[in-house]
């Protein structure tokens, strides 16, 4: 990486850290579990890496190491997306009829 | 096409971290919310597709296996029970941990051993964050899931030993960034993250799981971050900031409802501090009720508030106290819901449960909320809660739980609470709450008791 990369990545890390507080901050506790649950599949973006890795076929580690890792990201958006709208389904008010 | 798809690549990820920042953003209220997991979705497929089209890739068959492999184990992992979350969020938090730490152990043999030192750097933040994170939350998803034994497991120069296998790491580490040609020392600096991970949570109980939740899930995103400076990925950068945010402000907010601090929760080992502090043993009784005096009480109420713990999950009585809700509800009486930020072994695990068995989110309230209103409340009824309503927290400062913000309810006309027997909770901490005047004790199972006390109020049982 060279240096004008590095630091433009170090400005959107900082950045990306302070609306992640903000935005957070604003969750309120009754979702803190789902909260968790899509963060974790939004994680899973680490994918992308992996495919690249898998794809480019620069090596057979690569290639074994990148499938993996696949397979494990992908579980991850699949299952976190999946149960996160499975839990904010369940959340119904009083106020809204049921359907 | 490489210079054309290379852009639309780019364009393809910032729409991403838009839409991922939205999704965020939406998860801010009940009403909103499900469209901030449409938003991930729609960013997460973007993004996939986007990376599918990339110049780079020359064969497609792994990959294809590897998608087709992964949605299928993720489709049970997205339905799995709703008492079976806080494992099933462990074990993603280990899954997640273990791409980053792959894809970083790859980056590394393909590009050793000319790495720039702050690639190193990077490289073995993210190697060594995700090592631990992977060994770490799976050893936490065993014991939620009570494969490994929950208690916590202590012995002499616990704090030392694990201190001085993270210093080992991070000299390996550093030894790595000056000579990245001493490629043999990797597998080491992995392999000792793993081995930390184990050890790190070793010690910690099920009550101490909604912190150590949080802080793993604050390192699974601290490793995607660095993974996405080694990648020159900014797409990941943000997500992973933003998930180390989101678990970073979860375990404070953890830490700060049990009034301790990370380190005390990582280096202290709940168990041991209490055994010391047991004195005083005076010869105090508790009163008891049956469940159709527990009704009687409760119908005579205006004001109910019930205040619902692991043990609650436990026994699986959500579906119960919801009948019991509606048996209050029915007879206009008010019933509200107190939930502890630590009640449970995730943040929010109470207010799931409840709501998968149909309780309105309206009438669940944090602690701050209830607090207030608990003075003007005619029955506070507890149900597999412990620690979290000790008043010992407020008044006794030899307790080791002083100081710990919980639910006042012995400040209730009546409090009543349903708990098998009089042993201490899981914490080993006596509770001063069974002894005082207005509390009665309710023995037995959760969900039979709560069962019985709605038979009670439907004008089932032997009275008609």
């Amino acid at each position: 990486m060279i240096k004008a990369d590095l630091i433009s990545s170090l400005y959107v890390f900082m950045l990306a850290a302070f609306i992640g507080f903000e935005v957070i901050r604003r969750v309120s506790p009754l979702l803190h579990t789902p909260l968790m649950s899509l963060t974790n599949a939004l994680d899973a973006i680490a994918v992308v890496g992996a495919i690249i890795l898998a794809g480019e076929h620069k090596s057979n580690l690569a290639t074994v190491l990148g499938t993996i890792a696949i397979v494990a990201a992908t579980s991850n958006a699949v299952g976190g997306f999946i149960i996160t709208d499975r839990m904010l389904k369940m959340f119904k008010s009083s106020r809204t009829p049921k359907p | 096409m490489t210079p054309v798809s290379g852009h639309l690549l780019e364009v393809t990820y910032f729409v991403a971290a838009v839409l991922f920042i939205l999704s965020l953003k939406w998860l801010s209220s009940p009403v909103t919310a499900r469209r901030g997991v449409w938003a991930g979705e729609v960013g997460m497929v973007l993004a996939v597709a986007g990376t599918l089209l990339h110049h780079g890739i020359v064969d497609y068959k792994w990959i294809a296996i590897a998608l087709v492999l992964g949605a299928i184990i993720g489709v049970p992992l997205g339905n799995v029970a709703m008492t079976a979350v806080p494992q099933r969020t462990a074990l993603s938090h280990a899954f997640g941990a273990l791409c980053v730490t792959l894809v970083g152990t790859a980056e590394f043999y393909l590009r050793a051993p000319d790495v720039p030192p702050f690639m190193m750097s990077v490289l073995s933040l993210e190697v060594i964050l995700g090592g631990l994170t992977v060994t770490g939350s799976l050893m936490a998803a065993g014991k939620l899931q009570e494969i490994l034994p929950q208690r916590p497991i202590t012995y002499k120069g616990q704090n030392l030993v694990n201190l001085a296998m993270l210093a080992v790491a991070v000299a390996i580490a550093v030894r790595l960034v000056l000579h990245p040609e001493q490629m043999f020392l990797y597998p080491f600096m992995v392999g000792i993250a793993l081995v930390f991970g184990v050890m790190l949570i070793v010690p910690i109980g099920g009550a101490d799981m909604p912190t150590v939740i949080s802080l793993l899930n604050s390192y699974a995103g601290l490793s995607a971050a660095a993974m996405g400076f080694v990648l020159n990925n900014k797409l990941l950068i943000v997500a992973g900031a933003l998930d180390g945010a989101s678990g970073f402000i979860l375990s404070v907010n953890m830490s700060k409802a049990m009034n301790r601090s990370f380190a005390n929760v990582l280096f202290g080992a709940f168990g041991q501090v209490q055994t010391s502090a047991a004195g005083a043993v005076e010869t105090r009784t508790a009163r008891s009720a049956s469940a159709e005096e527990a009704a009687a009480i409760l119908s005579a109420a205006n004001k109910v508030v019930i205040v619902p713990g692991y043990g609650m999950a436990v026994a699986q009585a959500q579906h119960k106290v919801r009948e019991l809700y509606d048996a209050l509800t029915k007879r206009g009486i008010d019933v509200k819901f107190g939930i502890h930020p630590v009640a449970g072994r995730m943040p929010g695990h109470m207010n799931v449960l409840l709501a998968e068995a149909d309780i309105p989110y309206d009438k669940l309230l944090d602690m701050d909320e209830v607090n207030p209103d608990l003075p003007q409340t005619d029955v506070a009824l507890i149900i597999g809660a412990n620690d979290v309503t000790n008043p010992a927290a407020r008044t006794d400062t030899s307790s080791p739980i002083y100081g710990m913000p919980i639910l006042d309810v012995d400040k209730a006309r009546t409090v009543m609470v349903i708990k098998r027997s009089m042993s201490p909770g899981f914490a080993g901490i006596d509770n001063p709450l069974y002894y005082l005047d207005n509390n009665l004790m309710l023995f037995g199972d959760a969900k039979a008791f709560v069962g019985n006390i709605v038979k009670e109020l439907s004008g089932g049982g032997a009275h008609g």
